[in-house]
């Protein structure tokens, strides 16, 4: 795209071309490029070379997966009944995706109008990253075809996974709704933009109500199991606030690094509004970032002092939980004071960017590493790795494909420029 | 702006409560201490008397119409069989039922303990299920209904005794596999599961659970130097159908004795009373943050080109 811009060819980005005639649907899926540039700079993109080699690999392990079941691609553990699927692609990729409710908030509720340039980014953000989170799942359950069951077959409403499936089910679609504003100015559909954008007060406060239970619902989940989750990671009345508290600092450094990684591989796609606003609203989302993270650290040795757990920290695995709380949650901590403090926003980055680590640890130390702690370590069937990879890599694609259209990063125009 | 505050306000408050409708209100399920049903069935299992002939195994399989075993039933080298770098047998979707073999330090002969589904007073399989799949049924036995699973495997994570197993060489039908006290066969014509009617030793008892926790307590107090003064699924995780009497500690026959005395489901009570809090609390609270944050503020949208013009009035 870099080199097409070099000639002067202009990507879509309004509601009507620079001679006032409208954009056909091609068009727009083609970016505004002819069906050759575009063809010749999805091969030019080494990326896509790499994302194509994945989907060679992964999509028929995958396939593999439904025709010769679960066993097939996992090691069938009866003591670890949930994997990388679940312990990655649940409750790693949820907690990253807090940031639509974030923002949301940040925007609609408390009227913040200066965070707006990233409003979209951290809703599309949130949106794909749960509707990923269910595309794992739908891997991981053994009837995938059931998945209605607890909707509308057969109710167990005592259970926490209950609450968990309603709300994710919910607040999908609050998210699509939230996310349909940019799909439906890129369509041209003005009525719905105006009827979506009149109840988003309404929207965004559902949001919060479900991502509060849900986010915290995933941490009670393992409340179902104690002795086998490490007292250190384990805390039955605490548990809860410690996953929904670390996911807030989750989603907004999850925003950091996406905008990172756009603004150094995509800034075609980027208005001015976004790239001069950007450095302003990464020190605000840092600040909000370091704030959660404080009070999870807190929390986190409440929960140690409350269970009276510190005989513990001399132990091996608690050396472990040192290291994750010393090394991705107070070092980030301090990384990213610093960098506000003195305005580094490549500092900032870093700090985001080791949260999000922390984060990815601490879920899979819960749901796998810590896991039948007194048994033994179970290491991931390679196939699992494969899955896990090809969907993360099917996230990206649709990442991608979604910022490189939708007015995400940049204002739609009424006209295109000359 | 009064109309439009106003209105927003009710926006709010008429989508968190469509998040409450959705959201049907947590069942008192588990309020309150359930002790199982008054005339539960249960087992008592004296460690002291087991052998390991495995006849039980035998029996179970037989009665479950379970496929055939890799080694035939006589052949005890299965309890030499270490799994995962330091783990012996547990229950599989093929054998419901396991004998294992334990040194305990300082007896002169091994133990052998039976594992199989204790058949707990407040099941954590049950309460951990989201499409209401298990029944404790009133004679005792906790079922399970494989049409509703949707294979989420959560009851596999919440079972305190690493009992149930699932079928995952499946790829059309897999389903949760465990003993389920031979309830449709024998249980509910009031007849003891087939393991038990098959053990030569008599090492298990079948009767009413509070008759058989009598039963337990009065060995217990007649030879006070043969067994231990504890009886294993009495109080752990709410108390258990199936329960334990031994002559050598509990932790050396492979028993997890840190399990807490109260139902598994009492821990998630904490998390299940703040539900309704914020689905109430929560939707008042956050539009009031927005009228408060707004008040005196533009309340349009910087993306709403409509209201644009109306930007810092």
């Amino acid at each position: 795209m870099k080199k097409l811009a070099t000639y002067g060819v202009k990507p879509h980005d309004a509601t009507l071309k620079s001679d006032g005639e409208k954009w056909s649907l091609m068009e727009k899926l083609l970016l505004g490029l002819t069906l050759d540039q575009y063809i010749g700079q999805v091969i030019r993109n080494k990326f896509n070379w790499l994302l194509a080699v994945i989907f060679a690999v992964g999509i028929p392990v995958i396939i593999y997966r439904f025709i010769f079941s679960l066993g097939a691609v996992t090691h069938a553990n009866y003591d670890y009944p949930w994997g990388l699927f679940l312990g990655f692609g649940l409750f790693c990729m949820v907690p990253l995706s807090a940031s639509g409710f974030m923002l949301g908030t940040t925007v609609e509720i408390f009227g913040r109008h200066d965070f707006e340039p990233i409003e979209r980014l951290a809703l599309l953000n949130g949106l794909l990253g749960y509707f990923f989170a269910v595309v794992y799942l739908l891997v991981d359950l053994g009837q995938p075809w059931r998945l209605s069951y607890p909707m509308v077959y057969s109710w167990g409403p005592a259970a926490v996974l209950f609450l968990v499936g309603w709300h994710v089910a919910t607040y999908l679609s609050v998210q699509v709704a939230e996310v349909s504003t940019a799909f439906f100015e890129w369509i041209g559909f003005q009525r719905g933009y105006d009827f979506i954008r009149k109840g988003t007060v309404g929207l965004t406060v559902s949001g919060i109500i479900l991502s509060t239970l849900h986010q915290g619902a995933l941490g009670a989940l393992f409340v179902y199991a104690p002795g086998k989750v490490h007292p250190l990671w384990y805390s039955a009345p605490f548990q809860w606030i410690h996953f929904f508290t670390s996911s807030i600092p989750a989603g907004l450094c999850m925003v950091i690094c996406v905008s990172t990684v756009v603004i150094y591989t995509m800034k075609w796609r980027c208005d001015d509004r976004f790239i001069d606003n950007l450095d302003r609203i990464t020190i605000s989302l840092a600040k909000g970032a370091a704030m959660g993270l404080i009070t999870y650290l807190i929390v986190k040795i409440i929960a140690v002092a409350h269970d009276n757990e510190w005989a513990y920290l001399a132990t091996g695995w608690g050396y472990w939980w040192l290291l994750e709380i010393l090394g991705f949650v107070v070092a980030p901590l301090i990384i990213l004071s610093y960098g506000i403090h003195h305005k580094l926003v490549g500092i900032i980055r870093f700090g985001a960017f080791l949260t999000v680590a922390g984060i990815l640890l601490n879920r899979l130390n819960t749901a796998l590493i810590t896991f039948n702690w007194q048994l033994y370590q179970e290491i991931p069937h390679k196939y699992e790795i494969i899955i896990s990879i090809t969907i993360f890599a099917l996230y990206v694609t649709t990442y991608r494909f979604i910022l490189n259209r939708l007015p995400i990063l940049y204002q739609f125009k009424s006209k295109a420029d000359e | 702006m009064s109309k439009i505050t106003r209105r927003k306000f009710l926006a709010g408050s008429a989508a968190g409560g469509a998040a409450m409708m959705l959201t049907p209100a947590k069942k008192a399920f588990a309020s309150g201490s359930f002790e199982g049903f008054p005339d539960g069935m249960g087992v008592l299992v004296d460690l002291t008397r087991c052998v390991g002939c495995r006849t039980c195994e035998a029996a179970c399989n037989k009665e479950q119409g379970l496929p055939a075993p890799d080694l035939p039933f006589d052949d005890y080298s299965v309890f030499d069989e270490i799994h995962h770098g330091n783990q012996k047998r547990r229950p599989t979707d093929r054998a419901y039922t396991v004998v294992n073999r334990y040194e305990p330090e300082g007896a002169d002969k091994p133990l052998y303990r039976k594992i199989q589904c204790n058949h707990c007073n407040e099941p954590a399989c049950l309460t951990s299920c989201f499409v209401n799949a298990y029944t404790k049924t009133p004679e005792g036995a906790v079922i399970y209904n494989s049409h509703v699973c949707v294979g989420c495997r959560n009851c596999m994570i919440a079972c305190p005794f690493h009992v149930p197993a699932y079928t995952y060489h499946s790829a059309i039908n897999p389903v949760i596999k465990k003993c389920i006290f031979c309830y449709y066969t024998r249980l509910k014509e009031g007849k003891p599961p087939a393991c038990v009617e098959s053990c030569p030793q008599q090492v298990m008892t079948f009767g009413k659970r509070k008759d058989l926790m009598k039963i337990a307590r009065e060995r217990i107090a007649k030879n006070p130097d043969k067994y231990i003064d504890h009886i294993y699924g009495e109080k752990e995780v709410g108390g258990t159908g199936w329960f334990y009497i031994s002559n050598a500690p509990f932790e050396e026959a492979g028993f997890d004795i840190h399990l807490p005395k109260k139902p598994i489901i009492d821990n998630v009570k904490d998390f299940l009373a703040i539900v309704p809090i914020v689905l109430t609390v929560w939707p008042a609270l956050f539009t009031g943050f927005h009228l408060l944050a707004t008040k005196g503020k533009s309340h349009g949208h910087g993306d709403d080109h409509s209201h644009d013009e109306q930007e810092g009035h």
